[in-house]
């Protein structure tokens, strides 16, 4: 069982919020417009909005880590 | 230590980093010629290694990490690359690695060459902001000593990154020496090793560095010696604030926090200490007698952080210093991360308006939300310590808080601050 994690590089991050609208369940924008995630895994059915996320994003700021659970 | 009992033992048989001799005449005749094996010479490294995990010795730059263990990460890296000496000392009421490379560069220097030959390093990088050129020109004198004196295998460099805050940040410097840009970098892993190229660099603090080079040339006893047996040697703390004589002290791990504040010379009556530095915490005076030590510091939510003692006097406002440090702090964020550049202004606004009074209803729970939703969330954990800095103020200074927020701010808020900041640079 691998778990799918969302990571947002905040330096690449320009707050174009369009991985909120996509995933509102696991993203969620602060005041000033930019996503927080809070690191947990991702229930297996928002992976593939997820992924859909990772292409969106123009400033390719998102990308999904596996880890293995243990 | 000597036998002869009508002497004092000699000082440089105690460890100590302060009171060394500053020429290299003076070092070699105070500590010997400088030993280092170079290449694969088992035997030594191991010594070395063993010293250094018997003394304990952790990095004094912030981070707290041991010694050891970085070590032998780095020896795992490869060899060929860059051993940095960071005397960047970004932080304005920390002046410990000034005085320490201006005191006592060879030391320093002499601890660069024991960690650049046991990685295999072919470089030796002193980083020392533009502006401190007193400092790097006492750097430069020593390795200008070394070299005619042919006393040192590994080259010796003093280069000069831009002052600011983040600039000394690892990744910030690495970054700076790799293509001329100080801005920290996004890693996702913190354990990936840095690399100037395919090469591996490798940072440590100044005062790290001159602590190995004690226990590298004297073994770890001196250095297990002093302190607590948990957490042995000595650390150069800075002072500063509500004392007659700030500046730069050495203490034992362990001494209670007051202890060290009394060396300084308090000119007033304390009602907070802010310990570890502007991305450190205050600490009341229900903790006055807490041990200056990692394991000590922990326990009340604080650490050693790069080693500063600020006393906020009894005629001070802690709402209205904290207010000053949290504006300078979000003036010197690297302006690459939103959550940075727009959170740690609007915190230190919402301290400005709480210090002067003028809080709206939602003021408290607004700071409280923004500073939950900064934490963590730069490349670099500058925002981290500002949260750290103002989450401990709002709990150390809870009844000025509260008057504040009811439009009662204290008659001291107007005051300038106490703490040390540096004068606006001309861009």
């Amino acid at each position: 069982m691998t778990a799918v994690r969302i990571s947002i590089d905040p330096v690449a991050c320009e707050a174009y919020g369009y991985c909120a609208e996509l995933l509102p369940e696991a993203i969620v924008l602060d005041e000033w417009g930019y996503p927080i995630v809070d690191g947990a895994p991702l229930p297996a059915d928002l992976v593939a909005l997820a992924r859909r996320a990772v292409r969106d994003c123009p400033k390719r700021a998102i990308t999904l880590t596996k880890k293995s659970a243990h | 230590m000597g036998n002869d009992v009508s002497q004092a033992p000699p000082r440089s048989a105690v460890h100590h980093l302060l009171g060394h001799p500053i020429d290299l005449a003076g070092h070699v005749d105070a500590h010997g010629p400088l030993v280092v094996a170079l290449g694969h010479h088992d035997q030594w490294q191991q010594a070395l290694t063993a010293s250094l995990e018997s003394s304990g010795l952790t990095g004094r730059g912030g981070g707290g990490f041991s010694s050891a263990a970085k070590l032998a990460m780095a020896s795992a890296h490869g060899h060929g690359g860059t051993l940095v000496v960071n005397a960047m000392e970004g932080e304005p009421a920390s002046d410990k690695d000034k005085v320490l490379l201006s005191r006592a560069p060879h030391l320093v220097l002499d601890g660069a060459q024991f960690l650049a030959a046991m990685c295999r390093a072919r470089r030796i990088m002193v980083c020392v902001p533009v502006g401190r050129d007193g400092i790097a020109a006492a750097v430069e004198h020593a390795i200008t000593e070394r070299s005619a004196a042919r006393y040192a295998r590994v080259s010796e460099l003093v280069v000069r990154p831009p002052d600011r805050f983040v600039a000394g940040e690892e990744s910030a410097l690495v970054s700076w020496i790799a293509a001329q840009r100080a801005l920290p970098v996004f890693r996702p892993d913190k354990g990936t090793p840095l690399r100037r190229g395919k090469r591996p660099v490798l940072l440590h603090n100044a005062e790290t560095l001159a602590h190995i080079a004690l226990i590298a040339r004297h073994g770890p006893e001196r250095f297990l010696a002093r302190g607590l047996v948990e957490e042995p040697g000595t650390s150069l703390v800075t002072l500063s604030g509500a004392v007659a004589q700030p500046g730069v002290v050495e203490v034992d791990r362990g001494t209670p926090l007051w202890e060290i504040v009394r060396r300084g010379t308090p000119v007033q009556p304390a009602q907070a200490l802010l310990v570890g530095g502007y991305g450190g915490n205050w600490v009341g005076p229900e903790h006055f007698d807490t041990p200056y030590a990692s394991i000590s510091l922990r326990t009340i939510g604080a650490s050693a952080g790069v080693g500063v003692i600020a006393v906020l006097g009894e005629r001070s406002c802690g709402v209205a210093e904290t207010a000053h440090i949290a504006r300078y702090l979000a003036g010197q964020s690297s302006g690459q991360c939103g959550p940075c550049v727009f959170g740690l202004p609007a915190i230190a606004d919402d301290l400005a308006l709480l210090a002067r009074g003028q809080a709206d209803r939602g003021l408290m729970a607004r700071l409280a939300r923004r500073l939950d939703e900064v934490n963590g969330r730069g490349a670099c954990r500058h925002p981290d310590g500002a949260v750290s800095l103002v989450r401990s103020a709002l709990a150390v200074f809870a009844p000025d808080v509260a008057a504040h927020d009811r439009g009662e701010p204290c008659a001291h808020w107007r005051k300038p601050s106490s703490l040390p900041f540096p004068r606006p640079m001309a861009r």
